[in-house]
């Protein structure tokens, strides 16, 4: 019966909180986001025009190019800019994502040491307009953006790649969070079933919980070797109160926000979901349906810093990545 | 959000559809499980021609009583035609005629055909020998020579048959043979020497039943009189075997045309054919009841579109396979409904011969489409090009089958091309996005999910139960809305959130 030992029983997940993909559809998915919000989040260009128009933080924009003559002009555009991305508007899976770190002498450098000329630039953002990177090749939109400065106090957590955080918001309230870290596994990319590191965070406190990598606990990131126990998310409060004003911004009661942190603006959106996925359960090692029946008991119309207190008042919980109990008491 | 409106209508459906599968097992006695009645054949044949403005006479032969087969009833459709039946001692016809008729010009004749394995042909008399129309030169040596040497060989009139046949079709054919086959058809030509040599033969043509058959043709046989044991026997003009094919059913066997069309070009009639089981009883009721307003049964319909509906009724049972692998157990599949095009192409295909031919498609379209996404498509004129690949590869499979002999080979045909087309796409994104192994795993996902929407389509008594009770349609639009419902844990997640219940262990 060795089989068996990779499986276990419906009850035990129940006992749990477990939510699982059929459940996450219809009772939240379908109940709290109504279709016709879709594109809001679909589309990050209209994403990040209304997360401007309520005062959330999220990379500049530099500008936009949407018609084929508009690429001739994309040099005054980045005049003055030495670092910018360019991505597709409807882009899916971080496709057709160019980042220039440095612009030196008219070359254009991506983080990898590689040149870029003007014309490599223009080639792209004409590739994303004809829809090369877009869902079912549909013209785009090229979005173009400051780059981020990522704080350099998770560096040392990451290989290659860039950490988010990824909160999901519940009618407005912060429930669970996590980082994802990407490793050599995973290519840079920040993909848990590719391989990334995903940690935990304490709502409260936006400390690590538990780290786990292929779905298997693990206590250091494979690469940097760095301790995971020590990560503590900076600005913890602003990126939570940035996190749970997404919900009145966009209208979608189940959301899942895309967070950086960025070294002069701290936290900043960088894409939000309307089908988050379920992988946040396995990295903090706790089921969501305790917390979301909690949410669905409280009254609609909380102010924003309201909710969030309410989250860290009710979602703290203790890291498992901490041996002795004493230390981890011990909160900055 | 109440969901009692939702339990209503399932409920509504369910009883809906178990009272309409009651009543129908209870009025037309048609039992729940297939096997314990009798087999009966529907048969239409189609008369199409141009009427050419003037005076028009059809004459088609129909089948009579024979071993293995017995008529139950028939029917005919011809609007503003006169219908005469007539019967001789060379079979019975139908004859249609009208004044004046003039374009397109469609007849029907259908009729029911109860399998009785003890059914005996009537008491046959040899017909008097034709007046052999003697050969010119050279073609009367030849025609001596083939008959003295089958002769020489053979004991009786049956194997003297048997031989010529062979010398004139089989691997023996000969000089002689050759030279004969520029004058007649090969059946025609067996038939002329058997009566040469003083043998009572005809040309008969006969139906293959297959079930759900559409657009089908006569064949032409050989009946050769036995003097000693006093029956007609029959020949495969092709193989030289004799005996009748179970599922042979002679059409017109008094050496007459099948179809006479005075009056009209372009005359041609196809058969299309369809089993159900009955009781032999209810099987002749059943033909008459049928006839009301109220009757609203596809059963009411032409053979044509019942075999049609034959594989339609069958998709609500693929796509309730793929409801339930992908809600209750959480498959993967490489487009949704996509398994259960590939099971219908399976059922034509026969299942391992569906399998290699899916398999060998799909790898080859994905090396091609591999090498097309290097030039930079936009999505619409890649998919095409892909579409054409496609067809391509099928014709190159089933030329190539062909040649090695693989019969089978020639069914790969019947995949859906488009369908596969997109599936190539679609795993070629795949792969590029996200490496071979999601692509395995979907792939692999679609392959089982096919392999057991096929299973489920072709099992008999699954086919029996859809395509006699429609009212199941219901109880399966019933089961599918309550599966839409399940907020429940899928069987795969078991495994993969199993990590998280390990936590207690450890400490």
């Amino acid at each position: 019966m060795s089989w068996l030992k990779n499986w276990t029983w419906p009850t035990r997940l129940r006992d749990k909180g477990i939510i699982g993909m059929n459940r996450r559809n219809i009772r939240y998915i379908g109940r709290y986001n109504s279709r016709r919000l879709y594109p809001l989040v679909d589309d990050k260009l209209k994403t990040k025009l209304l997360a401007q128009r309520y005062g959330i933080t999220t990379p500049e924009l530099i500008g936009t190019v949407t018609t084929q003559f508009g690429v001739k002009h994309i040099d005054d555009m980045l005049a003055g800019h030495n670092g910018f991305v360019i991505k597709p508007a409807k882009g899916s899976g971080g496709k057709g994502i160019l980042v220039i770190e440095k612009v030196q002498d008219g070359a254009f450098i991506k983080p990898s040491g590689a040149q870029q000329s003007i014309s490599d630039i223009e080639r792209h953002v004409s590739n994303i307009l004809s829809g090369l990177y877009s869902l079912g090749g549909s013209p785009d939109v090229a979005v173009i953006e400051t780059l981020i400065n990522f704080d350099e106090s998770l560096m040392a957590y990451t290989y290659e790649g860039v950490p988010d955080i990824r909160v999901i918001v519940f009618k407005g309230y912060p429930v669970m969070a996590m980082m994802r870290l990407s490793t050599a596994a995973s290519d840079g990319k920040a993909n848990l079933h590719q391989g990334a590191v995903g940690v935990g965070l304490n709502i409260a406190t936006g400390e690590a919980l538990r780290g786990v990598q292929f779905d298997r606990p693990c206590y250091s990131h494979p690469d940097t070797g760095h301790d995971l126990a020590s990560l503590v998310v900076p600005q913890w409060n602003t990126l939570l109160h940035l996190a749970a004003g997404c919900y009145e911004m966009t209208g979608l009661g189940y959301l899942g926000t895309d967070m950086v942190l960025d070294r002069q603006h701290g936290p900043m959106l960088l894409e939000l979901n309307a089908r988050p996925g379920l992988a946040i359960q396995m990295t903090n090692g706790e089921g969501l349906r305790r917390r979301l029946d909690l949410i669905e008991q409280q009254p609609d119309g909380v102010p924003v810093a309201e909710r969030v207190a309410f989250a860290q008042h009710h979602f703290a919980r203790q890291s498992e990545l901490v041996e002795t109990p004493d230390t981890s008491l011990t909160t900055a | 959000m109440s969901r009692l409106p939702f339990y209503f209508i399932v409920g509504l459906l369910l009883i809906v559809g178990i009272a309409a599968s009651v009543q129908r097992h209870i009025q037309f006695e048609i039992p729940w499980i297939p096997g314990e009645q009798r087999q009966v054949w529907e048969i239409e044949a189609v008369i199409s021609f141009n009427a050419q403005n003037g005076p028009v006479q059809v004459d088609l032969a129909l089948p009579s009583h024979q071993a293995g087969y017995r008529v139950l009833t028939e029917n005919t459709a011809s609007s503003g035609y006169g219908l005469a039946y007539q019967a001789d001692e060379w079979g019975r016809q139908a004859q249609w005629t009208i004044r004046n008729a003039a374009g397109s010009q469609q007849l029907y004749y259908s009729v029911q055909m109860l399998v009785s394995p003890d059914a005996r042909s009537p008491v046959q008399t040899p017909p008097d020998l034709n007046s052999v129309t003697p050969w010119e030169s050279p073609y009367d040596t030849a025609a001596n020579q083939l008959i003295e040497r089958a002769w020489s060989r053979s004991a009786n009139n049956a194997t003297f048959a048997r031989e010529l046949i062979v010398d004139i079709n089989g691997e023996r054919q000969g000089e002689n043979a050759r030279l004969l086959l520029t004058q007649a058809q090969p059946s025609a030509l067996i038939v002329r020497l058997l009566n040469q040599a003083g043998v009572h033969a005809r040309e008969v043509s006969g139906l293959l039943l297959e079930d759900g058959r559409r657009r089908q043709t006569l064949s032409s046989w050989i009946q050769v009189f036995d003097e000693s044991a006093e029956t007609w026997t029959l020949f495969n003009p092709a193989t030289g075997e004799q005996g009748k094919p179970d599922n042979l059913l002679l059409w017109e066997t008094g050496g007459r045309a099948v179809l006479e069309v005075q009056g009209g070009t372009n005359s041609r009639v196809t058969f299309s054919m369809l089993t159900h089981y009955q009781p032999a009883s209810a099987a002749v009721r059943n033909h008459y009841s049928d006839d009301t307003l109220l009757n609203f049964s596809i059963h009411s319909l032409p053979l044509e579109e019942q075999a049609l509906f034959q594989t339609i009724l069958l998709i609500p049972i693929g796509a309730l396979v793929v409801v339930f692998l992908r809600v209750l157990v959480g498959i993967k599949t490489s487009g949704t409904f996509m398994p259960v095009l590939i099971a219908l192409a399976f059922i034509q295909t026969t299942l391992l011969t569906g399998l290699i031919g899916f398999l060998l498609i799909v790898a080859m379209g994905l090396i091609i489409r591999n090498y097309l996404s290097y030039l930079n498509l936009l999505l619409v004129a890649r998919v095409s090009a892909v579409i054409i690949t496609v067809i391509a590869i099928i014709s190159i499979f089933t030329v190539l089958a062909y040649r090695m002999g693989l019969s089978a080979g020639l069914t790969v045909t019947f995949f859906p091309m488009i369908i596969l087309a997109w599936t190539i796409e679609r795993m070629s994104i795949l792969w590029e996005e996200e490496g071979p192994k999601e692509v395995l795993i979907q792939g692999g996902g679609s392959l089982l999910t096919a392999v057991l929407a096929f299973l489920a389509m072709n099992n008999p008594w699954v086919r029996h139960i859809t395509f006699n009770f429609l009212g199941v349609q219901f109880i399966l639009m019933a089961l599918i809305l309550l599966l839409g419902n399940y907020t429940g844990y899928r069987l795969l997640e078991l495994r993969r959130f199993k990590p998280i219940t390990d936590d207690e262990t450890p400490s």
